[in-house]
């Protein structure tokens, strides 16, 4: 413990290669902790996902009948696709970040030349690349139960995108919030998973009575569970532009939020 | 260049606690600086304020003249901490750790791997680098949060408590290299409770108390204004009272043992020979405490300095 082999200079700050490598570092390392996990974080979503087309795809599904159009399987697999994204999107960055916080180690990041916005985009799409890994491993299941035509690939994407950053950001918010693990289940729980019962994963609200069908509308997940099954069927419930300028909106002021919060310390500083 | 330099800080935490009261004080680029104090003083706030874990209420605060304010990226990326608390991924290995950390500063993972090797091989982690963090000892968990600190081989290196709970063996080896990386340019600042250690390492210092700076000297300069020393002399046979030794005050702790207070104007040859006079011969002897520890505890006000 005696030789140290460099000594410490005045060295420039190159700004923009610290944020770039920051910023990768981040999302290597929220890559590392789900692939290590990956028994928590993308098991348990394929799993439920083959219970539901098990369940409701193939022993109720035969009774409904066609759905706007299509087969009862082929209805419901972009919306159980799009709410495992949206609930491991939330739930790798709520668990992510607060574990940070419990653990006292995000000051790791607190005490670094990152700024509030870079930290905030690691983790968000840390959050991305989960819900994409599990969509991926969905849709891979969905396969077994029924066919998926693509229509509109661009709007495939662009939904699930949008709508797994809104929902990171969503985790991250609460994550900021949170102040033990009680606060980290709560919204998963009792918020998103009704939220996504309700938005049009197993049904078209058009088969809702009009007072139900008023209400859908105010749940945004029904707009974008109804923009990605526009994608694979070329049906909607709602008009997708509409849809896209919720999400897009939903995700800018949800990120604008986290940096502000960020910025006053909300939850992180003293 | 200083490189910190505090003005006016204030700190009112949400529930009233006034932890800082207008602190002023600057450090000097290449010191190796103490800065002491009892529990709650307001060591950990002042350290909290600078690598912006804690927001300040008030005053302003520089790193190599960089303001925390309108500079704070840059600011940041001169310090390395090393906080009192654990704050590490206790599932992540040592490596993983100091790696990723090296990347929130900017260094590319081949370097940063290279670094890795050099800092845990240094502080005598690189057997332990696979494992997870949670299984080290108390001790290498101190060393790893030291080498996380280095690998951005910050220009200044803030150690709070750094050997706390570390057993006096590896402390002393810790104490070698702190000297080397300060030889070597990084400024050092340290909040210890062990005083041997500041008086040992520090060239100044500065003493906080009920969020105020209350001394700040050169440690030389601080230990010569000791007037008296009190020191513990062991005798070969055993003794009925203290003897009575003009100008020094004597206690006699048990039949063996006395203890004198010696002041700068006095001399131990002077003492030993009034003792040799009264036939009592001494075979050992030691300071009663640490030198820094009386100035501290003078200062602080306090009976007990931890």
């Amino acid at each position: 413990m005696s030789a140290v082999a460099e000594s410490a200079g005045a060295q420039p700050l190159h700004l923009g290669r610290v944020r770039w490598i920051g910023f990768r570092t981040i999302v290597l390392r929220e890559y590392q902790r789900i692939i290590r996990i990956w028994t928590q974080t993308i098991l348990p979503s394929a799993v439920t996902q083959a219970l539901y087309f098990a369940i409701f795809g193939s022993l109720l599904g035969g009774r409904v009948g066609p759905m706007g159009g299509f087969g009862y399987m082929e209805y419901i697999a972009p919306g159980l696709i799009m709410m495992a994204v949206n609930i491991n999107s939330y739930s790798n960055v709520v668990s992510s970040f607060y574990g940070a916080k419990w653990g006292k180690h995000v000051e790791e990041l607190l005490v670094s030349p990152l700024p509030s916005w870079l930290i905030v985009s690691g983790y968000v799409t840390g959050g991305l690349v989960r819900g994409l890994l599990v969509g991926i491993a969905v849709t891979g299941v969905s396969l077994l139960f029924t066919h998926l035509h693509v229509r509109h690939p661009l709007i495939i994407v662009g939904a699930v995108v949008l709508t797994s950053m809104s929902f990171a950001l969503g985790g991250f918010l609460n994550a900021l919030f949170a102040k033990n693990f009680d606060q980290v289940n709560i919204v998963p729980t009792f918020v998103l998973t009704p939220l996504n019962y309700f938005g049009g994963v197993f049904y078209s609200v058009a088969l809702l009575p009009h007072w139900a069908q008023a209400i859908s509308y105010f749940n945004p997940i029904l707009y974008m569970i109804n923009a990605f099954r526009y994608g694979f069927l070329g049906v909607s419930d709602v008009n997708v532009a509409v849809a896209f300028g919720i999400m897009g909106g939903a995700a800018v002021a949800l990120f604008v939020g986290a940096i502000v919060l960020m910025e006053r310390g909300y939850g992180i500083r003293e | 260049m200083n490189a910190l330099s505090v003005r006016g800080l204030t700190k009112t935490y949400k529930n009233g606690v006034q932890a800082l009261k207008g602190i002023d004080l600057e450090v000097e680029q290449g010191d190796f600086f103490a800065l002491l104090g009892p529990n709650g003083a307001g060591k950990t706030t002042l350290i909290g304020i600078v690598t912006s874990l804690v927001t300040k209420s008030g005053g302003e605060a520089a790193v190599f003249g960089h303001d925390i304010d309108r500079e704070l990226e840059a600011a940041k990326a001169c310090i390395g901490v090393v906080p009192q608390e654990l704050n590490f991924n206790m599932f992540e290995s040592p490596e993983t750790i100091v790696v990723n950390q090296a990347g929130f500063y900017g260094i590319a993972r081949p370097e940063a791997r290279r670094r890795a090797e050099r800092y845990l091989k240094q502080l005598q982690l690189w057997d332990k680098r696979d494992k997870a963090a949670r299984g080290l000892s108390g001790g290498m968990k101190r060393r790893l949060m030291i080498a996380r600190a280095l690998m951005h081989e910050p220009r200044l290196l803030i150690l709070d408590e750094p050997t706390a709970g570390v057993d006096i063996e590896i402390r002393r080896s810790m104490w070698e290299f702190l000297r080397e990386i300060n030889r070597r340019g990084t400024t050092i600042i340290l909040t210890t409770h062990y005083l041997e250690e500041a008086e040992t390492l520090c060239r100044n210092i500065a003493i906080i108390d009920g969020g105020r700076i209350v001394e700040r000297d050169r440690m030389s300069s601080l230990l010569r204004r000791l007037h008296t020393e009190t020191f513990v002399l062991n005798a070969n046979a055993p003794l009925a009272a203290a003897p009575r030794l003009e100008g020094y005050p004597v206690r006699l702790i048990d039949e063996h043992t006395l203890e004198v207070e010696v002041s700068n104007e006095q001399n131990l040859n002077d003492l030993f020979g009034r003792l040799s006079q009264l036939g009592i011969e001494v075979v050992s002897m030691r300071n009663k405490v640490n030198r820094l520890e009386e100035i501290f505890m003078r200062l602080v006000d306090k009976g007990v300095a931890a």
